[in-house]
């Protein structure tokens, strides 16, 4: 359990992960806003489907990819959390078909 | 953001704000300098997150308040600060007349620049090293250092975490937690008793040198007085998950063992400079003994062995915050100098303080080096099943099969199994995969070898790059 | 050290013909050099290729169709044998043209090669349509494509461990870390110096060093001129499988990495990789395959191929000393299935094989 350690008052956005809201501070990354909601598990591996995790948060452990507002394989402690932003775990190797052309 | 600058700093922790500011401030006028930082603002790692701090210097310490001044110099000074910007490739050394000596590529907003410069500072500090140890690829175990941005950038904490490994950051990190309030449940030591002994000789020359000595005692103080269960001399560590959540860390000591559960683990075994840029760039390395790790060869001055390219700070090898902060105005002076933008009178003057702060740190190294020297059963993972490329998910029983199938060194190991062609392009596994193969073919690690690194150092949009042909226009015809 | 065979070098030629010699029961030792050698072995795109080759040597085509039929009882062998899958698969090959210049060329050059080799070259040009038909995801500037049914695709780095492994497997006995520096002619055959390792004695040895070749070559009286041509390629992260048939500039691994590759460059013994390629490479990749515009590239890498001013190989036997042969090209996984299975057996019996008597090193200087 990550808890608030932060003496101010902060101020509050909402993402959606896997189809629900989530209240998670602004101004911090995806893996971060995750870690604080209890959200343990944020990919599959592609080779035996192990759950993993952020590990490093810096940017360096590539355990943290993630599928963030449609696109996959986004470091989600690199991300800073957006209102109204979608998370999802990313389940091993990421469909590449399904998503938009950008024009 | 221009397209040719006179300098290029790549990272904006100590090392680069200082080479930064020492830059402007003390370069002829007119020198044009570029700051790429990958994160959103400056401070690197250990002020991460200093201009919008949630937690004050009283929890996260001293240290991070030396960050202030650093700062709002290089947002002062006469430079071009750009944050997220993900280098992807640099090269020196070029020696044709029409091209700038150094190229760095580099991807801001989602968008490919190659940008020219006569001379390039690599100011990208250090990555905690690899701790592969049974489970630490489950979900809730991370590093001391993650546990530390959390606390940095996002004011969130574990309550009742598990802290293991041996080195000053663990500490650091366990006394913040104490002082900030939140219950840690342990300290899972690994630093071995006879490293205690083997440093004591080395003792009065690192107290003398500067507050380091006295600032870790203050630390394991604050932790013993908020009562943490400090456990000493452990020689073995594993992690299972249990239930949903949870998982169950297993230690051995020297005297006895057990067990414990948590939430969340935090493993740290000490730092190691992150060479991916600079072995990509084709920078000569060697095998730091002392620090079982990969160090960049550099002069006192931080010129590399390649023409155009110094190393700054943790990034060429650890030694800390201030002795990165005067190799950051070393190498800046140098730069200056060899581009012939600063009078000799200036540059010597202004090189010796700093060259007088790395004496000074430069006697607390080695103690550190020697009481907290990561111990071998950590480096080299004795369980087979263990993990060591975290990535690929290749065990260390698989590497040491491929060594007995006649692999002589890591980039043989690559096409024997695949370890180190991950995204973190061997980050997390190279000084792992060194070290088994030096053990298993009894050679020294520098003859055993490194990963080849190659760009993107960091993973690149193909639009990106695509997009960069129309700028770069390269056709096999006109070749 | 003495063998009946010696072999320099264990890349992709040199491997496969070691354990084609010891699949034919002859005592081998392979002599190969350590972990940073040039290796064009480890740039290999994985193609098993057969349009576009030999389109002005018929008996090169002949050759590559020959191995690229061979293929598949040869990747099941080695699977059986060492456990190692090579990921052979044989769906077909596409090439796709971006301009009618481009359709119209390919479609000259291949039906020059369906001539020459009466019929036994398949191939059908695509229109847009036919090619969208096979693969969905090309982008609208593909006007058409070449399609041959005879094309597939191979894992190389699992093929050159399965062949080491095989050779071992076998009993085959090999040296690493070791460079030869000379080759000596002796009583009943040749000895082979490197620096640090005593010496090998073999009656027969095969030179199959690369890029090392033309130095070799030519202490066994063979002048090979082959020169160094780099070739880039770039990875991008795992991703589901949506590319069934192989590109030649494009691939999907079994892995799940998108390779992108195809460059040629003339630049000596450099072998970095370099933006202007890296990007040239990539956008044409983007026109081809446009939802591919933000997969992430995690590494580009460059090796060296050993290449002969005609870009054939090179198959030769000493006239001096007949018990020397130089064996050179780029194209070692598609010809890995024959040069283990035919070429092997024939060095073995004292020749090479008739197939290849057109590509020795005296074309160069007719």
């Amino acid at each position: 359990m990550f808890t608030d350690v932060a003496g101010e008052e902060r101020q509050m956005i909402t993402i959606r992960f896997d189809g629900r809201e989530l209240s998670v501070p602004a101004g911090i990354s995806v893996a971060a806003a995750l870690l604080g909601c209890d959200i343990t598990t944020m990919r599959t591996t592609p080779q035996s489907g192990a759950a993993r995790a952020a590990y490093c948060m810096m940017g360096i452990c590539f355990d943290c990819l993630m599928v963030i507002d449609g696109e996959a394989n986004q470091q989600a402690c690199m991300v800073e959390v957006r209102d109204g932003m979608t998370v999802a775990p990313q389940q091993g190797a990421p469909e590449i078909m399904v998503t938009e052309v950008p024009s | 953001m221009k397209r040719r600058y006179d300098v290029v700093v790549i990272g904006a922790g100590p090392a680069g704000m200082a080479a930064a500011t020492t830059l402007a401030d003390a370069g002829a006028d007119g020198l044009s300098v570029l700051v790429l930082d990958e994160q959103a603002m400056p401070g690197g790692q250990i002020y991460r997150s200093i201009e919008r701090p949630g937690t004050g210097p009283d929890v996260l310490g001293d240290e991070y308040a030396d960050g202030f001044d650093l700062v709002r110099a290089l947002r002062a000074a006469a430079v071009d600060y750009v944050p997220g910007a993900a280098v992807w490739q640099l090269s020196g050394g070029n020696e044709d007349a029409h091209v700038p000596r150094c190229e760095v590529g580099v991807s801001v907003d989602g968008c490919a620049h190659l940008i020219g410069a006569d001379a390039v500072i690599i100011a990208t500090g250090a990555q905690e090293r690899p701790f592969p140890i049974p489970g630490w690829t489950l979900p809730g175990v991370m590093t001391a250092g993650a546990a530390q941005i959390m606390l940095k950038s996002s004011c969130l904490a574990a309550d009742g975490a598990i802290f293991a490994g041996t080195g000053p950051l663990l500490y650091l990190v366990v006394a913040q937690y104490v002082k900030a309030g939140v219950r840690v449940r342990a300290l899972l030591d690994t630093t071995p008793r006879a490293q205690y002994r083997g440093a004591a000789w080395l003792l009065p020359q690192a107290w003398r040198a500067g507050d380091h000595l006295k600032r870790g005692l203050a630390y394991l103080k604050q932790i013993k007085a908020a009562g943490v269960q400090h456990v000493k001399n452990v020689t073995d560590l594993r992690i299972d998950a249990t239930s949903d959540d949870m998982k169950t860390v297993t230690y051995r000591t020297t005297k006895t063992g057990g067990t414990m559960e948590a939430a969340q683990v935090f493993l740290h075994q000490g730092v190691a400079p992150n060479v991916n840029l600079s072995r990509a760039a084709g920078l000569e390395h060697a095998w730091d003994a002392w620090q079982h790790c990969w160090m960049v060869v550099t002069d006192a001055w931080g010129a590399s062995s390649v023409d155009g390219i110094h190393v700054a700070g943790d990034g060429g090898r650890v030694a800390g915050a201030v002795a990165a902060i005067a190799k950051g105005r070393l190498a800046a002076l140098d730069v200056l100098d060899r581009l012939d933008r600063i009078d000799h009178a200036t540059h010597d003057r202004l090189a010796a303080a700093p060259q007088r702060d790395i004496k000074t740190e430069l006697m607390v190294r080695p103690f550190l080096d020697i009481l907290f020297a990561p111990p071998a059963a950590f480096r080299v993972p004795q369980d087979d099943d263990t993990v060591v490329c975290r990535c690929e998910e290749i065990t260390a029983g698989q590497i040491r099969a491929a060594v007995a199938d006649g692999c002589v060194g890591p980039n043989q190991l690559k096409a024997f199994c695949r370890a180190g062609m991950g995204p973190c392009q061997g980050r997390q596994c190279a000084l792992t995969v060194t070290e088994i193969i030096a053990t298993e073919t009894d050679r020294d690690p520098h003859d055993v070898g490194d990963y080849r690194r190659r760009p993107p150092i960091k993973p690149l949009r193909l639009s990106e790059l695509a997009e960069l042909h129309a700028e770069t226009g390269y056709s096999e015809d006109n070749h | 050290m003495r063998a009946e065979v010696a072999i320099i070098g264990g890349g992709m030629f040199g491997a496969a013909l070691a354990y084609g010699l010891r699949r034919d029961g002859r005592d081998v030792v392979l002599v190969d050099q350590g972990d940073v050698a040039h290796r064009a072995a480890r740039g290999n795109f994985g193609l098993v290729w057969v349009q576009s080759k030999g389109v002005n040597s018929p008996a090169y085509a002949a050759w590559t169709r020959r191995s690229a039929d061979l293929w598949a009882d040869f990747a099941a062998e080695l699977t059986d044998l060492t456990g190692i899958d090579p990921h052979h698969h044989r769906p077909g090959g596409l090439e796709p043209c971006l301009t009618e210049h481009e359709f119209e060329t390919r479609k000259t050059m291949l039906e020059t090669l369906r001539g020459h080799s009466n019929g036994a070259f398949e191939f059908e040009m695509l229109d847009a349509r036919a090619a969208r038909d096979l693969i969905p995801g090309f982008g609208q500037e593909v006007i058409g494509a070449s399609y041959s049914p005879q094309d597939g695709h191979a894992g190389p780095l699992n093929l050159l461990r399965a062949l080491h492994a095989g050779y071992r497997k076998l009993g085959g006995q090999a040296i690493t870390d070791a460079q030869v520096d000379s080759i000596t002619p002796t009583a009943d055959g040749f000895m082979l110096s490197s620096r640090g390792h005593d010496p090998v004695n073999a009656e027969r040895i095969i030179i199959a060093a690369g890029l090392g070749n033309k130095k070799l070559a030519a202490m066994v009286g063979i002048d090979a001129p082959i020169e160094p041509l780099k070739g880039q390629i770039m990875v991008t992260e795992k991703v589901s499988p949506f590319l069934t048939y192989p590109l030649s500039g494009v691939r999907q691994t079994a892995e799940g990495g998108v390779l992108l590759g195809g460059s040629h460059e003339d630049v000596g013994f450099q072998d970095d990789s370099s933006a202007p390629v890296m990007a040239a490479i990539a956008d044409r990749a983007r026109r081809v395959f446009p939802f591919l515009a933000n997969a992430r590239i995690v590494r580009s890498w460059a090796a060296i191929r050993p290449m002969a001013p005609d870009g054939l190989p090179i198959y030769d036997q000493s006239a001096t000393l007949p018990g020397a042969f130089v064996v050179s090209g780029h194209s070692g996984v598609t010809l890995a299935a024959v040069h283990a299975t035919v070429m092997a057996p024939a060095i073995a019996a004292g020749h090479l094989p008739p197939d290849v008597a057109p590509l020795n090193a005296g074309r160069f200087h007719e």
